[in-house]
């Protein structure tokens, strides 16, 4: 009997903790979407979406966010077009070529990567990358979309590698065995073989990469400028929208019209970013 | 499993108590971080004074201290500007008068590199400057090379004064705006450091931050006037243009601690602290 309370009890908690997040989730998006709807009382939704000047705290507000939406979808086109490449090609070093010592040694190494805090990779990227980028590009300042995009390139590579490596791992060992049997080099092997049928898990892997780089905030509001200009290009200053609620949110008055448009902000960023996981998740289900 | 539990409610309690024990002697300050440093050194200077008291300060910017003062998250606000209508009326609202306390003054520097041959702006050519109407140092006597103009982020005083009394010139019905490519960075340090390595950078801060990797601008109030190097003896006798009072506030009349801190502020030795840690002090 007493047995039987305690699985019952226990059984319950378990199911709590499971609700629990989904709760959480449900939370966070109502109040969200309650204080982020609110800014729609005093400009239109297209005016928000489609102004391009960005002056919150003057009378009157001017609350476009277009820049900040180009700046956020540039600096993370920027990051993937870096992290993609390097971290798929790590990825595949990893699981088909590199030798027990040296994966375990690399293995090691990302995962390391993965453990710095965004704001040591900033604080680094302030003093080492800013001013390299500076005098390679000969630019008045080295504060630009592309040095956010390097550094947030190294925070997407730890999970591109690690997710494009599970993906490369899960391809059948008879579809390699097949390919060798065939006479193919191990190259041939790689490029016409595994790739294509790691394909969506690979996918998925830079999805999942340029969620993380979207959604970041401290690395790029210390070394992107933060001008709320609609930039032409990577080499120019420019301000993502996690940078602004970063920056703004400490300054906004509760129940300003600022404040409800650093919540919409906020909406955006999360429409965005569940869009890409959705995309992600429709690719890794694929898979199996 | 009774006896985890107990053990666990124990521990809430004894949590809450050292809370409840801590907030009757421990003053919160928050705001500016133009005053971190001077409310950091006044602090430090009274705690070594009164052992039994402990104080903490927190920057975050002059708008985070007002919004804490409102939501009772810190006892003393910090701000480099004003108090404005909408945050007195928040207040109000949940009972209490803010009350506003001078304590020092500031210049606001407008640092180049050393590197660069301008030496002495108008107020009017800042304006220009800032709001983005002249963009090549050779406009202004200099190299001919884009002018780099660096902002402080919209939550901080320094950046609202220097657009109100800068860029607008103290006239409410201005419409000036920092030019959309002024880079916004988040701290002071960060303006020097980048104002240091860059030689077309321009920005602005309070005095304190000036070091010899940058340079600070003689500044005018107009053309006919005489460009004026932003000291403590110019601040004081009101010469430098651009300067403006750093304040505390608090809510109701304050009492206990916090009235004993303030006057310690106020006091001969507290203005010698504001003295050492380069603002200017108001008597």
């Amino acid at each position: 009997m007493l047995r039987k309370i305690k699985e019952f009890i226990i059984e319950k908690l378990i199911l709590l903790c499971g609700l629990a997040s989904i709760i959480f989730v449900a939370l966070i998006f109502i109040f969200l979407l309650k204080e982020g709807l609110s800014v729609f009382k005093f400009v239109r939704i297209g005016e928000f979406l489609t102004g391009r000047s960005w002056y919150p705290i003057s009378e009157p507000a001017q609350l476009g966010i277009l820049p900040l939406i180009l700046g956020s979808l540039w600096v993370t086109f920027g990051a993937a077009i870096i992290s993609v490449p390097i971290g798929v090609g790590c990825a595949v070093y990893i699981a088909e070529i590199a030798p027990g010592r040296t994966k375990e040694v690399l293995k090691g190494g990302i995962e390391l990567l993965a453990a710095i805090p965004s704001v040591v990779l900033g604080f680094i990227g302030m003093v080492t990358l800013v001013p390299l980028v500076k005098n390679v590009f000969h630019l008045s300042t080295g504060l630009t979309g592309l040095s956010g995009s390097i550094i947030l390139a190294f925070m997407a590579m730890p999970t591109i590698v690690s997710i494009a490596e599970d993906a490369l791992y899960a391809v059948p060992k008879s579809y390699k065995e097949g390919a060798f049997a065939l006479g193919a080099t191990h190259w041939q092997t790689i490029w016409r073989v595994l790739l294509p049928a790691a394909s969506s898990g690979i996918v998925a892997a830079v999805m999942l990469g340029i969620g993380r780089v979207i959604g970041e905030t401290m690395a790029v509001m210390m070394i992107t400028g933060n001008s709320a200009v609609i930039p032409r290009g990577l080499l120019e200053p420019l301000r993502t929208l996690t940078a602004t609620i970063a920056a703004e949110m400490g300054e906004a008055v509760v129940g300003s019209e600022h404040y409800f448009a650093l919540f919409a902000i906020g909406i955006i960023l999360f429409i965005i970013s569940f869009a890409v996981n959705v995309t992600a998740d429709l690719f890794l289900h694929k898979n199996k | 499993m009774a006896r985890i539990l107990v053990a666990l409610l124990m521990l809430m309690l004894g949590a809450n108590n050292a809370f409840a024990g801590s907030k009757s002697s421990a003053l919160q300050i928050k705001g500016s971080d133009t005053m971190v440093n001077l409310g950091q050194a006044w602090a430090e200077k009274y705690m070594e004074e009164h052992p039994d008291a402990f104080i903490a300060v927190t920057g975050g910017g002059s708008g985070t201290g007002m919004a804490s003062l409102i939501s009772g998250t810190c006892n003393i606000a910090m701000s480099s500007r004003n108090i404005k209508q909408k945050e007195v009326d928040q207040d109000k609202a949940r009972g209490h008068t803010p009350v506003e306390v001078k304590v020092a003054l500031d210049g606001i520097a407008v640092v180049v590199s050393p590197k660069n041959p301008v030496a002495k702006l108008t107020v009017d050519q800042l304006a220009g400057i800032f709001s983005g109407k002249i963009t090549n140092w050779k406009q202004l006597g200099g190299p001919d090379a884009k002018i780099v103009v660096l902002s402080r982020e919209v939550n901080s005083g320094t950046h609202v004064y220097f657009k109100e009394h800068v860029l607008r010139k103290n006239d409410p019905k201005s419409k000036e705006e920092f030019a959309p490519g002024a880079l916004m960075l988040s701290s002071s340090q960060a303006i020097a450091d980048e104002v240091s390595g860059n030689p077309a950078a321009i920005g602005y801060y309070g005095m304190g931050y000036i070091s010899p990797k940058q340079k600070a601008v003689a500044v005018a109030r107009d053309e006919q006037s005489e460009y004026i190097e932003p000291t403590i003896d110019n601040v004081v006798k009101n010469l430098y243009p651009i300067s403006r009072p750093l304040y505390f506030y608090v809510n109701d009349e304050c009492q206990g601690l916090t009235k004993k801190f303030i006057d310690f502020a106020l006091s001969p030795e507290g203005q010698a602290i504001v003295k050492e840690t380069d603002f200017v002090p108001i008597k």
